[in-house]
């Protein structure tokens, strides 16, 4: 690990310099393919499967940039990072975006020179406990032992999380996911703690999810998102309105199903019109072609496709759409106008 | 008239720089170092540019930033509204503590091992080999991550030591306890203990502690002095006198009549809630750690010890079993004082080389420098330059240290010619 990280600061200070003022836009067209940042591997959101096809709500979001700026949504090369690894990979050009559960903050958005380009999922920190230690919440955790990630945010709010309530704990830091659970399921720890989203991720892959409780305590806002670096606008507008058109087109109903319908001729709803290029000249604004949108539905869906296919309800990470869900429906989602 | 003329007078050219062979080496030096300063120079220069194009000027002022995150294994006074510095000094002895524990452990199992690779038993060589060998061809990482593999999944969750009937009791008399989060152990606890003294406000030394230590080596010198008066009277008369019973009190009593007025006693590790409670702690992070690092090096140290020995001459060993001592007074007294001169060179290298492998601590989350300057806080921060460079700077400080005190080490036990 050391030695990678510092081969990381060597590539930050090597390349930087090509690197800030460049157009990422132009350098992924030349190489045909979009390299985008994931997690090493977590259930429904960005995980190898079987075939070690990459699949995931995380993975459909960087097939779906591929498909608006390629207009091929295999053109991705995806790159595992891990919780310590993902700024450095970011900062250094080897990837183009980070789309791996990261929480927008302050401190990464303004110190560490990203921009997030929105978010595309609400979470928050939660604790995951084998039922038979009969907690029902998590201010009953005095002196328990938590498995946390070492090098998130998570470990930030835990910290805060249990001085503020006065309880003790004592911290077993990790590197990954998948060690993480080996040490929970073992009992080396008592706690599991990090998104609730990942949780219930985690919670799908045990043999017996059933003897494992999720607390009903959320101690933090997590709104996770994709990112890209500071200082390059024209790229960062490329991600955020490709993530705006998979909202808008949920909200809009436009669907992988019918979104060829749609964009063959001119509809009577004027947004629709503008957002798949049929009226109007977004796309040539981006720097893309016009029917961009059209590519990232048709890739794997509007954002409730998405949610539904990798993390929804009918999954085994059986995920609720709540905070997640359109405004119409009392959820945060709310794309700009396309105009 | 004469044919005879003085030779030319000596005049300096430019070009007998290259061609003359007096000057021609320094010229080539200083052009090579002036080459190395110069791509030194630019490759600093390029690097703060490049930074600063990003935003990101060189600057240590987040150190004095409050860390925000816990470290599970302090040996200090540290909690998470401390700064990122006192983090890492968290960290530093944490590195100091494995590589000490390491060092001792990889030298006691070292030799042992490498002067029992030498013995006659054949059964008793061959089992050496394998170990060496095995220890010494497969990386470290492995030994650390299966170490605490088997710690883990091996060693039952606290939670078993519970109920009326559990499935695993505590050993050695109800003092220790082994679970899969470590060993908890009795601690030493004073009820009239002498407190603590503060040293620059940055951390506490136990009074008692250092009473104690002084108080044993106090004796340690008293019985010494014993020990050369019983010499100076064997010299004078020829007869020795018994001292051994007044050493060994002279050793032992004052240390224990000094415990018994500190109210010296020990307290057990208990379930408590989730976790033991009381007791030392030793977390399996450590124990996987300095179990794996130890018995790698250890690997290495024997075959250094080996060689040792193999380079005495055969005919010391003969000489000294001609006069008639025994085979391990051999050993002790004739081959391993000659040996140490060729083994503690390579030796020195050893040491360096376990402190630095130290650093994959965090394969196993043990908090180490590396672990929370050069992991957490640079995460935290985003500080890669400053903190990697910080972070190889206090491990060569710390290489440059051992170095110099086994060094001093090596100079006195080396033979001394006249």
């Amino acid at each position: 690990m050391k030695k990678s990280v510092f081969l990381g600061a060597l590539t930050v200070a090597g390349l930087a310099a090509g690197v800030a003022g460049a157009a990422t836009l132009d350098d992924v067209k030349a190489r045909g393919t979009l390299n985008c940042g994931v997690s090493t591997g977590l259930t429904g959101f960005s995980y190898p499967d079987a075939n070690g096809e990459w699949q995931g709500f995380d993975v459909g979001f960087c097939r779906a940039v591929a498909a608006a700026v390629l207009g091929d949504a295999s053109a991705v090369e995806f790159v595992p990072t891990t919780g310590k690894t993902r700024f450095t990979a970011l900062a250094s050009g080897e990837i183009d975006v980070l789309a791996r559960n990261t929480t927008w903050t302050f401190s990464r958005d303004v110190d560490l020179k990203f921009t997030f380009v929105g978010v595309n999922y609400y979470d928050g920190q939660g604790f995951m406990i084998p039922k038979e230690l009969g907690v029902s919440s998590a201010k009953e955790l005095d002196g328990a032992t938590v498995c946390i990630q070492t090098g998130t945010t998570t470990e930030l709010n835990l910290a805060d999380y249990f001085r503020v309530n006065n309880i003790s704990y004592e911290p077993v830091p990790i590197e990954t996911n998948a060690e993480a659970q080996q040490q929970f399921l073992a009992g080396a720890c008592d706690v599991y703690t990090t998104d609730a989203s990942g949780l219930a991720a985690t919670r799908a892959t045990f043999e017996n999810p059933g003897d494992y409780a999720v607390l009903p305590e959320i101690i933090s806002k997590e709104p996770l998102g994709p990112l890209v670096r500071h200082g390059d606008d024209e790229w960062g507008d490329v991600v955020r309105w490709t993530l705006n058109a998979l909202i808008a087109a949920e909200e809009y109903g436009v669907t992988s199903a019918n979104v060829a319908d749609l964009a063959s001729a001119p509809t009577d709803n004027p947004e629709v019109n503008r957002l798949l290029g049929t009226e109007g000249e977004l796309g040539a604004m981006l720097g893309l072609e016009a029917d961009f949108a059209v590519d990232a539905i048709s890739a794997g869906g509007n954002y409730g496709e998405l949610f539904e296919k990798n993390i929804g309800e009918n999954t085994p990470i059986g995920l609720a759409r709540g905070l997640n869900a359109q405004y119409t429906d009392g959820g945060l989602l709310y794309s700009p106008p396309f105009r | 008239m004469t044919t005879l003329t003085d030779p030319p007078a000596e005049s300096f050219k430019l070009s007998m720089l290259v061609y003359d062979t007096r000057y021609r080496s320094i010229t080539f030096q200083i052009i090579a170092l002036i080459a190395f300063l110069l791509f030194f120079g630019w490759l600093t220069l390029n690097t703060v540019q490049n930074l600063n194009d990003l935003g990101k000027e060189v600057s240590f002022g987040f150190l004095g930033n409050p860390a925000g995150y816990d470290i599970n294994q302090r040996l200090i006074e540290y909690d998470n509204q401390d700064t990122h510095l006192r983090a890492a000094f968290v960290g530093l002895l944490n590195t100091l503590l494995v590589a000490v524990l390491g060092c001792i452990t990889a030298t006691v199992i070292g030799v042992i091992v490498g002067v029992l690779r030498l013995s006659g038993n054949w059964l008793i060589a061959r089992l050496m080999t394998v170990y060496v060998e095995m220890f010494r061809n497969v990386p470290v990482l492995m030994w650390i991550i299966l170490a605490m593999a088997v710690l883990i999944e091996g060693l039952p969750a606290p939670s078993a030591f519970r109920g009326d009937d559990p499935d695993s009791t505590m050993k050695l008399f109800d003092s220790v306890a082994l679970t899969n989060r470590g060993v908890y152990i009795p601690e030493p606890l004073f009820s009239r203990g002498l407190g603590d003294i503060s040293f620059f406000g940055a951390f506490d030394i136990s009074v008692d502690l250092i009473a104690i230590l002084v108080v044993f080596i106090g004796s340690i010198w008293v019985s010494k002095r014993i020990g050369r008066k019983a010499d100076a009277t064997q010299e004078a008369t020829g007869v020795r006198p018994t001292t051994w019973h007044i050493r060994t009190a002279a050793v032992i009593l004052p240390t224990v009549i000094l415990l018994g007025i500190l109210g010296f006693h020990l307290g057990y590790p208990e379930l408590r809630g989730f976790n033991f409670q009381g007791g030392t702690h030793m977390r399996n992070s450590l124990i996987a750690l300095w179990l794996a690092l130890s018995l790698y090096t250890a690997a290495f140290v024997a075959e250094i010890v080996r060689a040792g020995i193999l380079a005495i001459s055969a005919g010391q060993t003969e000489a000294a079993a001609a006069l008639g001592l025994r085979s391990n007074r051999i050993m002790s007294l004739v081959i391993l004082p000659q040996a140490l001169r060729v083994i503690i060179p390579p030796l020195i290298s050893q040491y360096l080389n376990l402190t630095k492998n130290s650093s994959l601590a965090i394969a196993v989350g043990y908090m180490d420098i590396t672990g929370t300057l050069m992991g957490i806080t640079l995460n935290q921060t985003g500080r890669e330059l400053e903190t990697v460079l910080l972070g190889m700077a206090i491990y060569l400080v710390i290489s440059l240290i051992i170095s110099s005190v086994m060094n001093v080490y090596n100079e006195r036990k080396k033979l001394v010619e006249r």
